[in-house]
């Protein structure tokens, strides 16, 4: 298959991955949470590699998990001792990421991970990246680790859908029912952290962020259903890649800086013209016939 | 804030065409500003809440400022090393003038911080009673969010991006467990601030690892240091008081179990 297609494969992956996971987010008032796993997930990775060392799919993912859960932990820690909830947030990320780049420039010299690397991504470099079984390529090793967290995302959500909505949208009735609230919580970090580090490689930290807020806060403003909103949002993160995708190579420019651009816009343009809660639709409304 | 400061950078970089600290402290705050209006935008015109709005907004400026950024490395050539430096924060590789500039923002910094004390406390309390004696308040919050910027703008190169968000934050979190007083508060803040600066700064002398990182892990040791030891607020004389307490209440029930039994 050729370069393009294996680029925009990885994008979408990327997209539907995000898509699911960050609808939660956004319905839990979690958006914060995303952008400080996305850096801590940094130590994960140097973890991982100081243990193992190999940069490889498992162990990445493993450390990533571990560390993403310890940030949730941390910061819920720090919340109920009475630390204001996005402050101790902007404390327990900063530290882990700046442990983690201190273990990086101490351990891990020869390794490609670098800070720039790290908020930037390199997608166009996922396609020379394969995997090889039996001295043949069945593709990138990129999307084969999507693929995988993919499934264990879809799982998830097939398996917990009544308990995740429930506990989404009503806590207090959620814990009389008998729904393990918090582990649910720490399951749903656990998907994030997943994501997060299956993505960081190919996109960067940053656009994992744009990518699991914003085409889930769009979806929002289209349908008041869960599920449809699921799909939705995945729809539009596939959409977004595709049209950041093209920007890209017709203007030349960093991948994942135009896919994230290209989430803003279309959620500006949803903003304006979504059924029910689109502005124009609000205007039209109130300005008499 | 931080992250939504580099389109306007790089903007400003395009249209000045080379490295300067005062273009690109103006390119900073316009579009940080922008970014505070579209979120306040967002949360007021729909029903999405307001950390989402913030992320939404940050991480779609970001994201606009690195397409800026590909496409000044590709087009302008050459004089963009200095941009990247900028961004991701070299301490090492400050200058003198550069020095010059830190100094004369913190002299700025704390003036404006002692002639407003009394305005900036009343709004940061209470908005509406500020409103109502007079004072005003979206002027006062223009140039708080104006301080906000330029810090963040000067002190991305020495630090980089994402622990330039951990000095504001965790600072003043350190202090906030030592003292109920504004005044004290602010004055923590800069010595913790400074006390962490000096001893990464010190630290990555000895040990060759880059400044940014090991300033935030001094600050944050500070932090717990706080969390944990602070008089009054602090998690160890939380539990040794509750202690206290409750070996009173114990003996008061003992004496009224006694004085029921007599």
């Amino acid at each position: 298959m050729s370069y393009t297609i294996w680029i925009l494969l990885t994008a979408t992956l990327v997209g539907i991955n995000c898509g699911l996971v960050g609808t939660f987010l956004v319905l839990r008032k979690m958006s914060m949470l995303s952008d400080a796993i996305s850096h801590s997930v940094l130590l994960g990775i140097v973890g991982a590699y100081m243990v193992s060392h190999q940069l490889q799919g498992v162990s990445m993912l493993i450390g990533a998990l571990l560390v993403g859960l310890l940030t949730t932990f941390l910061v819920q820690l720090l919340h109920q001792k009475g630390v204001q909830s996005d402050a101790a947030i902007g404390v327990v990320f900063t530290c882990l990421f700046a442990i983690g780049v201190v273990l990086i420039s101490l351990f891990a010299d020869r390794v490609h991970l670098d800070v720039e690397h790290a908020l930037m991504g390199e997608i166009a470099f996922v396609p020379w990246d394969v995997l090889e079984v039996c001295g043949q390529s069945i593709g990138p090793k990129a999307i084969w680790l999507l693929g995988f967290v993919l499934a264990i995302n879809i799982f998830v959500i097939v398996f917990a859908y009544k308990e995740l909505k429930i506990s989404s949208f009503d806590r207090e009735m959620a814990i009389t029912l008998g729904i393990p609230v918090v582990l649910i919580h720490y399951v749903l970090m656990g998907m994030l952290s997943l994501t997060t580090v299956a993505s960081f490689d190919s996109v960067g930290a940053i656009l994992v962020v744009a990518m699991l807020i914003v085409p889930s806060a769009t979806a929002y403003l289209w349908t008041d259903r869960l599920s449809v909103m699921l799909i939705c949002s995945a729809t539009i993160g596939v959409l977004a890649s595709a049209i950041g995708y093209m920007g890209a190579t017709a203007f030349n420019v960093s991948i994942s800086g135009a896919i994230a651009v290209s989430t803003g816009v279309i959620f500006f343009v949803s903003l304006w013209i979504a059924p029910k809660s689109g502005l124009l639709w609000k205007w039209i409304k109130k300005s008499p016939a | 804030m931080a992250h939504a400061a580099l389109p306007g950078i790089c903007i400003a970089f395009l249209l000045y065409g080379q490295k300067s600290l005062l273009v690109f402290l103006i390119g900073a705050a316009c579009s940080g500003y922008i970014a505070t209006v579209c979120i306040q935008f967002i949360v007021k015109h729909t029903r999405i809440k307001e950390d989402a709005a913030i992320g939404i907004v940050l991480s779609v400026f970001f994201g606009l400022g690195i397409v800026l950024l590909t496409w000044i490395n590709q087009h302008e050539g050459g004089n963009q090393s200095g941009i990247n430096d900028f961004l991701f924060g070299k301490a090492a590789s400050l200058t003198g003038s550069d020095v010059n500039v830190l100094t004369v923002t913190a002299v700025t910094m704390i003036i404006t911080i002692l002639v407003f004390f009394k305005e900036f406390k009343i709004i940061t309390f209470d908005r509406a009673f500020a409103q109502g004696i007079g004072v005003p308040v979206s002027l006062l919050n223009g140039v708080l969010m104006f301080l906000i910027v330029s810090v963040v703008v000067i002190g991305l190169q020495a630090v980089g991006v994402v622990l330039m968000s951990a000095l504001l934050i965790t600072p003043a979190l350190a202090a906030r467990y030592w003292t109920e007083k504004l005044e004290w508060m602010t004055l923590l803040a800069g010595v913790f601030g400074a006390l962490s600066g000096l001893a990464g700064a010190y630290m990555s002398l000895i040990t060759y690892v880059p400044t940014g990182p090991l300033v935030i892990i001094f600050a944050t040791a500070l932090f717990l240091f706080s969390f944990l030891f602070a008089p009054k607020r602090g998690l160890c004389s939380k539990i040794i008081r509750r202690h206290v307490e409750r070996k009173k209440l114990r003996v008061k029930q003992l004496m009224y179990e006694r004085g029921e039994q007599l």
